[in-house]
């Protein structure tokens, strides 16, 4: 019987339309297999006790002809950033834990109307501060690839979900790569929409001049689904965008079913094609490069000159922004409260003291020094306007090509605690996702195949104008197929199985 | 060009409501040091000319229709509270005069 873990979301809704396997099957294949590997993976912080009962309801209003979507059934894993009504959402810090939002975000509640299928809530860097996972306050996601290697951040949890096969397809959010990071460094596919293009109502925010949630999956298509469910205005974020959308799943089939690339400039980013880089990560990027060219794309070398500035700017703003909205938690309205003799103000200092971990500090003590008198125009100010630089940049690039690209990260996945140590070594390793964030355009990150030296997956990084997102589906979808065609099938079927040892020791009698 | 001392860590900390301990506060004093002096670089080329950009994709007048909307009941606005008397936020005092 075909194990329908390893089928994608598209595939999946195939399976449901022709009525040979249910929303309650395939919801229970997940769930076997979140019970048998995330006790190593550790991508879910929490799995939903009413997924199966979902899904059964799900079947009977398919079977009633009231739920026509194409995702209808398919099960979906959550940030555990985005507020739900039915399990906590904690924003992997320990200042909300147990905490059971009254309100789903927008987002969440578009997934329900569509008859998707909510399997728990992914693990994340706390309130999204970090590049490995490994700042959740309940420890760290591993990387399905290698179990001592992280998964990428903060989004790791959706990403290593979706890479383990223990979801077909999940949310992120992505305020300086947080979907795209961990897409790369676990052989998957995430897209951080035009910023206002997703609701972040609901989402519990970090930097919201940067934050953007969107698609975690395993193919572009599935992506595309994603996003045209999760997508589109939303009165209650009065930064969305009220644009009509096209249909992304219908750009991606189009990019698939493409026979040529010719009349695409693709720009190359000279500034992110760097002697830097893992060796590893190049090759497989100018490989690509290679591909695209010899189905037609004509390949430019475009610069982003103000780049090098971009990671300073980055870790000005978006700690000013999130010491502000982290403000929120005071031990008055929701979550810990550690009660202390003595005024509001000394239980709301000793609660945050407790419930933020070290990360939370570092940067809430880092925005509170950028925001303070005296120094706000020289540091908050300055990097507003290198903002602008950034855009501008972008503008010129955008003259000269179509889409930009580059590798999505500077290295692959490393090992657990290699950078715990030295977070600015941490910062830096985001100088490739940041620039998308600052100038508010749409990226995506795509399997670009295995680094050579050790055999972990290389993200390809597109990136389009702001408002272009279809572009990006369409792009994608014809490089995921040529790379396909080149490896004989999806990246990630040749990921470790996970679950192997286990069941040789159940068959050996070990356990 | 940072003088990140440890006064100025401690000041940080009161501002933002975050009882730090000496440990934390000798940590993040050299920590921040580092940070700093790496971020900011951005006055390099953020000149008078350049206007700062708030936001990507700048919108203007969001409003919407004065009119009442979905709300949250007392219960549900109460319902993650760490302590409250049934229709309000319950707290400690306010003024350190009042203990």
């Amino acid at each position: 019987m075909t194990d329908l873990t390893r089928l994608s979301a598209a595939a999946l809704s195939g399976l449901l339309a022709a009525g040979e396997t249910s929303s309650v099957e395939i919801t229970r294949a997940h769930l076997d297999r979140i019970e048998a590997v995330d006790g190593d993976v550790h991508a879910f912080l929490h799995v939903s006790d009413a997924a199966l009962d979902t899904a059964a309801l799900v079947d009977a209003q398919r079977a009633a002809g009231e739920l026509t979507g194409e995702l209808a059934g398919i099960p979906v894993a959550i940030k555990d950033v985005l507020t739900t009504v039915d399990m906590p959402s904690t924003a992997g810090s320990k200042i909300l834990e147990g905490w059971v939002p009254p309100y789903d975000a927008t987002v969440v509640a578009r997934l329900r109307a569509a008859g998707l299928v909510p399997l728990g809530k992914t693990n994340m860097d706390e309130f999204a501060m970090g590049s490995s996972t490994e700042h959740s306050a309940y420890g760290p996601t591993r990387n399905p690839w290698d179990l001592s290697r992280i998964p990428g951040g903060s989004g790791g949890g959706s990403a290593a979900a979706v890479a383990a096969f223990e979801a077909p397809i999940a949310l992120g959010s992505d305020t300086g790569g947080s979907i795209r990071q961990p897409a790369a460094l676990t052989g998957s596919v995430g897209v951080k929409p035009t910023y206002g293009g997703v609701s972040r109502y609901g989402a519990i925010a970090l930097a919201s001049s940067l934050d953007q949630v969107g698609p975690v999956s395993r193919s572009v298509l599935d992506a595309a689904l994603l996003h045209d469910v999760v997508g589109g205005h939303d009165p209650r974020d009065s930064t969305s965008l009220t644009d009509a959308w096209p249909s992304f799943a219908a750009a991606a089939r189009q990019g698939a079913a493409a026979d040529s690339l010719a009349g695409l400039r693709v720009g190359v980013v000279t500034e992110l094609d760097a002697p830097g880089f893992q060796p590893g990560v190049l090759s497989r990027f100018h490989e690509t490069l290679e591909l695209l060219a010899a189905a037609g794309a004509e390949i430019v070398d475009v610069s982003l000159p103000s780049v090098e500035y971009a990671i300073a700017a980055y870790y000005l703003i978006l700690p000013a922004e999130a010491s502000s909205n982290l403000a929120k938690f005071d031990s008055v309205r929701f979550g810990l409260r550690v009660p202390v003799t003595g005024t509001v103000e000394d239980v709301m200092a000793a609660t945050r003291e407790a419930g933020f971990g070290a990360e939370v500090k570092r940067r809430v003590i880092l925005g509170t020094y950028a925001l303070s008198a005296g120094y706000y125009d020289a540091y908050y100010g300055s990097a507003q306007k290198v903002r602008t630089l950034i855009q501008r940049d972008f503008a010129a690039a955008f003259e000269r090509a179509d889409v930009l690209i580059s590798p999505t990260t500077p290295t692959t996945a490393w090992s657990l605690g290699a950078k715990l140590d030295d977070p600015l070594a941490m910062y830096l390793t985001d100088i490739t996702t940041i620039p998308a964030n600052l100038a508010g355009i749409p990226g995506m990150s795509l399997p670009g195949g295995l680094a050579a030296e050790d055999g972990l997956p290389v993200g390809i990084q597109l990136m389009a104008p702001a408002r272009e997102d279809a572009r990006l589906y369409r792009v994608g979808g014809t490089l995921e197929r040529l790379l396909e065609e080149r490896w004989g099938g999806p990246l990630l079927a040749q990921a470790p199985s996970l679950a192997g040892e286990e069941m040789f020791a159940a068959e050996s009698g070990a356990v | 060009m940072s003088e990140i001392t440890p006064d100025v860590v401690t000041h940080l900390a009161s501002l933002a409501r975050i009882a730090l301990t000496a440990e934390e506060i000798d940590r993040l004093t050299g920590e921040l040091g580092a940070i700093v002096d790496n971020v900011a670089k951005v006055a390099e080329v953020a000149t008078p000319d350049v206007p700062a950009t708030s936001h990507p994709i700048p919108l203007a007048n969001v409003f919407r229709a004065d009119v009442v909307g979905e709300t949250l009941t007392p219960e549900q606005a109460l319902a993650g509270a760490p302590d409250h008397d049934g229709s309000r936020f319950r707290v400690s005092a306010i003024l350190g005069e009042e203990q």
